[in-house]
């Protein structure tokens, strides 16, 4: 049975406990370290960064606010090209369409690309109800799908693992999906990619389905694009029959030209390649050479109502390279699972509420989930302003307000369990604003500072656990100001 | 030259050392400080907590506090952030919500106090064009560059340029700079597991240095940190960038 997200705790939870596991953190941070180093060389190579990523951030937004003139253009020209378009408004819908798709073929079983989308939709597990087998031909989605796991990272799905693990992990779970690890598998890279490559084979020989993702589709051609690393991509989009390729609404650029942008940001970004190896294009079918039919199954899955926020829909220009999960301090510790989605670290942390909505404590434990410390923001390709939107996700669950759900407009209440918190805050902003109070707060505080405890009881422990208080100071800022400077305080 | 000192209330309350050395430095430098007591805090720890509402009324104080003075000057990277960055949006989603009068108020609020507010550093290197503040201060020192004044204000080389001008001041390279140190406002409490953690990688990185002292151009950063070496009886202590530049005799106040 595929794991899925179903029920996971709250992030500081999960983060707790994942924060613990010492070689996961070594992993992370050697794995973080590397790419983060590779990527700003990349970047630094390019000399008009800066106006390509204003350049990526404004044509998304200019694309995502006409949706509903590009989505139809790109159908027409999907249609027109010898592929079917269909429809979905949400997860289940998607799957439902996918799974009647691969019935009406007769097979049992499909080949898979790399795919964010279906990871959302949790469509593995869809069809394995259906009674057919999915196969992940990524190596990293393989090392996940082998091993019963669930993706941690969006571009290395399998960061979370070591060469020793993946090598258990080939050596005994291979042979129940198919060709078997080779005899005494060592933990070499080149010996574990060839034990896939040979594992994998069979698989696109066989399979007469292929299911896959998209980077971008552009409008105007109704072509898409799949740009990757390892090749499995284009074996699955070139040898099936019948393709079939689930992609949310917001990946629409409306012209060739557009890619060009794209092409530049997403792999100096993601893999901190010039270009990466693969990049895949194609447009409805052609007689003779790769499936005889394609359908492309358009996703919005809370995109819409993502869009309807001023503020939020800027996590929609997302092109999914994963340089905000490489920066981020606090994935580099609690790693992508206590995130409770595909998308995890920061862009995980402002998509997944948005997209299903503040559903969960999860889901409402997401937004507070960093230390608005920017790094994502700065090495964003799109420009999204990630602090920005965790702090305009925050307001919505401790104050509540509006939010769209379903295509319609509402008003939600303020989370429960912040109602403490609210109160401290209220009276917080109280005080502030009455300095007199605050300074006879302050007074009396600096009276009993001999007595102040070193460990704080209740969620005072939170900061004392790890931390020695502040000591509070005989005389304030203001008094000592008031003292020396003669004017009455 | 007047100058508003915007002390903060992190600063007023629990580092009170922080904004006298400001004023000594300032004052030696030949300017006039002002402090005016309206003042409180400027509404961060709400801000960014999700309490925006919340936040306007400090806003207005802020503004108001500060209204005739020709500089407002800020020993806060994050505080300084807060009024540049986050005042103008406080009044603009104001008006996406339809409440065109407050969002009139917090606009004119806003914008006269955002071209006048200074981090201190930029006051410095920026406003008064000195790098040698005629600081002598004879120790080994680490300089951690805190988020927010290096990416929202973008404060780039003035804190260093400042204290590689300090006599006696010998500057020693921090790994990992550039990293957050796990603070973030009600982050370190709300995860705590993490804050921590990044607080312990932050301070071997520091102890790791060998210097007698770390210092940063944010007072809430350096009571994160300070709180985390001290409980691993690390012998590093923790300066606000202020107390080493208004330092003359080489021993801080």
């Amino acid at each position: 049975m595929s794991r899925t997200y179903l029920g996971m705790p709250a992030f500081p939870r999960a983060a707790a406990e994942s924060t613990r596991d010492g070689t996961l953190r070594a992993n992370l941070r050697h794995a973080t370290h590397t790419i983060r180093a590779k990527r700003a060389a990349a970047v630094a190579e390019l000399e008009d960064w800066e106006r390509l990523r204003a350049a990526g951030a404004a044509v998304k937004d200019r694309t995502l606010h006409h949706l509903d003139h590009y989505l139809p253009l790109l159908e027409e020209n999907v249609t027109r090209a010898g592929g079917t378009v269909h429809w979905a408004a949400d997860a289940d819908e998607a799957n439902r369409i996918v799974t009647d798709l691969v019935r009406a073929t007769g097979e049992r079983e499909v080949v898979k690309v790399k795919s964010m989308v279906t990871q959302e939709t949790g469509l593995n597990a869809a069809l394995e109800e259906a009674g057919i087998r999915a196969y992940e031909t990524d190596l990293a989605e393989l090392i996940v799908q082998l091993g019963d796991d669930l993706p941690s990272h969006i571009l290395v799905p399998a960061i979370h693992r070591g060469r020793r693990e993946i090598r258990d992990v080939f050596r005994d779970r291979m042979a129940d999906w198919g060709r078997p690890a080779p005899e005494g598998l060592t933990d070499r890279p080149a010996d574990l990619a060839e034990a896939a490559r040979l594992h994998l084979r069979e698989k696109f020989l066989r399979c007469k389905v292929g299911i896959s993702g998209a980077n971008f589709m552009v409008a105007e051609t109704g072509t898409l694009v799949v740009v990757e690393s390892e090749g499995n991509g284009r074996m699955c989009l070139t040898l099936p029959e019948t393709l079939i390729s689930v992609v949310g609404i917001e990946k629409t650029v409306p012209t060739w030209r557009d890619l060009e942008i794209y092409l530049q940001l997403l792999p100096r970004s993601s893999t901190a390649e010039r270009m990466n190896p693969y990049t895949s294009m194609w447009t409805g079918t052609t007689d003779e050479d790769g499936p005889r039919d394609f359908h492309l199954v358009l996703l919005d899955n809370g995109r819409t109502d993502t869009l309807a926020d001023e503020v939020g829909r800027q996590a929609l220009r997302c092109i999914r390279c994963s340089a905000c999960l490489n920066v981020c301090p606090v994935y580099e510790r609690a790693g992508g699972h206590a995130y409770g989605s595909p998308y995890p670290g920061p862009i995980g942390a402002i998509l997944t509420p948005q997209l299903r909505g503040l559903a969960s404590p999860l889901e409402e434990s997401l937004p507070f989930a960093s230390s608005l410390c920017g790094a994502c923001y700065e090495v964003c390709p799109v420009a999204i302003d990630i602090p920005e939107v965790l702090v305009h996700l925050r307001e919505r669950v401790v104050e509540g307000g509006p939010v769209t759900v379903g295509g319609n407009r509402t008003v939600i209440r303020p989370a429960k369990r912040h109602a403490l918190e609210r109160a401290a805050m209220r009276a917080a902003g109280w005080a502030f604003d009455h300095p007199a109070a605050l300074r006879r707060a302050q007074r009396l505080a600096a009276r009993t500072r001999r007595v102040h405890p070193r460990r704080l009881p209740g969620p005072g422990r939170a900061w004392s656990d790890t931390r020695e208080l502040p000591e509070v100071p005989e005389e304030s800022f203001r008094d000592w100001w008031a003292r020396t400077r003669g004017e009455r305080p | 030259m007047r100058v508003g000192l915007f002390v903060t209330c992190v600063n007023d309350t629990l580092r009170p050392s922080t904004g006298r050395a400001v004023v000594t430095l300032l004052e030696r430098l030949g300017v006039r400080v002002d402090f005016p007591t309206a003042q409180s805090c400027c509404g961060q720890p709400l801000y960014n907590t999700g309490y925006r509402h919340g936040a306007e009324p400090l806003l207005l104080r802020t503004a108001a506090a500060f209204a005739d003075h020709e500089y407002v000057v800020t020993p806060s990277a994050s505080c300084a952030a807060m009024v540049r960055d986050a005042y103008p949006r406080i009044a603009a989603r104001a008006a996406a919500e339809g409440r065109p009068g407050e969002a009139a108020r917090l606009r004119a609020a806003a914008e006269r106090l955002v071209p006048r507010t200074y981090e201190l550093t930029e006051f410095l290197v920026d406003v008064l064009g000195v790098v040698d503040v005629g600081a002598r201060f004879p120790h080994t020192v680490t300089y951690h560059p805190t988020c927010h004044g290096l990416r929202a204000l973008g404060l780039r080389d003035r804190p260093r340029r400042l204290l590689e001008h300090v006599e006696g001041l010998e500057l020693r390279e921090l790994e990992g700079a550039d990293e957050c140190c796990g603070f973030g406002g009600t982050f370190a409490v709300k995860n705590a597991a993490v804050s921590a953690a990044m607080g312990a990688d932050k301070a071997r990185a520091i102890t790791r240095t060998g210097a007698a002292a770390v210092c940063a151009a944010d007072n809430s950063c350096l009571l994160h940190i300070g709180g985390t070496l001290a409980r691993e009886d690390s012998p590093v202590r923790t300066l606000h960038l202020a107390e080493i530049l208004a330092c003359t005799d080489g021993v801080v106040p």
